[in-house]
């Protein structure tokens, strides 16, 4: 059992406070769903639970110890998807998921089984400069089965996906939720996926 | 677990060298580009300056190492700046690797597809201002440390600029001031053994700059990356 709590939680950008005094808790099994319009800073709340965003005020805690103190094992718990995946236009999919090997812990599942259950093998020699925004997108999801991470936050993860890419999504999550798995999520489509889910409302 | 754990330390900053170089071999425009400037500088300046032997070899070492040191910080500009748009340094951030390695791995990565042509190349502009023999080797040896120690210190100034659009003036400033001592002694060694008097001390100070930058510099990077990218 693993859970993943903040408390009195503030992000502040230049003048405008994006949260303040939040709090939230979400066990395995449980989607965290973020929402709000845009620009209300649901992708800072995002960062600043991936530690990649130093929070103004509160503190996040994995199974109650802060996460300020356990940094290197809680990288290795998260993978974190967002609008900019990550990925080098240079280089094709085989060598840009090589090099996310190298990273972080990652499950014993076969690269060519997770290209191929995306539908992404047909395209894997090709430079990802060369795919387009929603092939990216679904490139992006072969880093939530390589990982062995059991916290995925992701940042929009319908967005330019067409409809079979987006059943995907909300199918992988419904797996990974019910391995036990922690999903926190942004997104202005609806999620259906069908677990206990949190609400944080911003703006 | 201990020989595990040192593999693994090791893997994430392999992974970031082998990925940084397979960039450079796919896309070589940005490793030329440095190139081309160091050569037009040095080729240019003796049409300039006046083509007595005496004169070459007196602006010789002085003009190769700042042709050296503009090029490698034209070439630092981008040093980050990819990383950063595309999202894989959140993913370096993110990742369990210490990002100081990560970093270090970014700065040799950059040593060798800038800093090692130019070492490679200065022997051939060194005859060209008819340098003797000996020179052309202190001239490469100076060069050695000292690219080693821009692409180090570079980083720093380029990982604290990632978020400044179009920041090459503002990464100058930075750096410069650090890099005064390496142009300094690199150029002042190199003109010392064209009169053959002794060139260890200057050799000593700049392989004692650079061991310098390589301990301090990948912690100074990890930290401006964590800072910036916000």
């Amino acid at each position: 059992m693993t859970t993943l709590s903040g408390q009195s939680v503030s992000i502040i950008r230049g003048d405008r406070c994006l949260c303040s005094d939040l709090a939230f808790s979400v066990d395995s099994g449980e989607l965290l769903l973020i929402e709000g319009a845009n620009g209300s800073g649901k992708t800072s709340l995002l960062r600043g639970i991936t530690g990649l965003l130093t929070l103004d005020t509160g503190e996040l805690t994995l199974n109650g110890v802060p996460v300020t103190q356990i940094w290197q094992s809680f990288r290795g718990e998260i993978i974190w998807l967002s609008h900019r995946v990550g990925f080098k236009a240079d280089l094709n999919l085989w060598e840009n998921l090589a090099f996310e090997k190298h990273l972080r812990s990652t499950s014993n599942t076969e690269l060519r089984s997770i290209l191929k259950r995306l539908d992404l093998d047909q395209i894997a020699t090709l430079p990802f400069g060369f795919l387009s925004a929603g092939q990216g997108r679904r490139a992006g999801l072969a880093r939530l089965l390589m990982g062995a991470g059991r916290i995925w936050i992701l940042d929009e993860p319908l967005t330019n996906l067409d409809a079979s890419g987006q059943s995907l999504v909300q199918e992988l999550i419904t797996e990974h939720l019910t391995s036990k798995g922690i999903c926190i999520a942004a997104s202005h489509a609806p999620l259906e996926v069908d677990a206990r889910t949190h609400r944080i409302k911003l703006g | 677990m201990s020989d595990k754990g040192t593999s693994n330390l090791f893997s994430g900053f392999c992974a970031v060298v082998r990925r940084d170089l397979l960039l450079s071999w796919k896309r070589p425009g940005d490793m030329l580009n440095p190139l081309f400037f160091f050569l037009m500088v040095c080729t240019l300046f003796p049409l300039a300056g006046g083509p007595t032997a005496e004169q070459l070899q007196l602006s010789g070492p002085g003009v190769m190492w700042v042709g050296a040191l503009l090029a490698t910080l034209l070439s630092l500009n981008s040093l980050f700046v990819s990383d950063y748009e595309d999202g894989s340094l959140d993913q370096l951030i993110l990742s369990q690797q210490p990002l100081p390695l990560l970093a270090l791995g970014k700065s040799a990565a950059h040593w060798l597809t800038n800093g090692v042509p130019l070492v490679l190349i200065s022997p051939l502009i060194s005859v060209m201002f008819q340098m003797p023999v000996q020179t052309i080797t202190i001239m490469m040896v100076t060069l050695i440390f000292g690219t080693i120690s821009l692409s180090l210190l570079g980083a720093i100034g380029s990982a604290l600029t990632i978020g400044a659009h179009r920041a090459g003036s503002l990464l100058s400033l930075l750096i410069l001031p650090l890099a005064m001592p390496i142009l300094i002694f690199g150029a002042r060694t190199a003109s010392l053994s064209m009169t053959n008097d002794p060139t260890a001390a200057g050799i000593y100070f700049l392989g004692a700059y650079c061991m310098f930058a390589l301990s301090l510099a990948p912690f100074a990077t990890a930290a401006a990356l964590r800072i910036c990218n916000e």
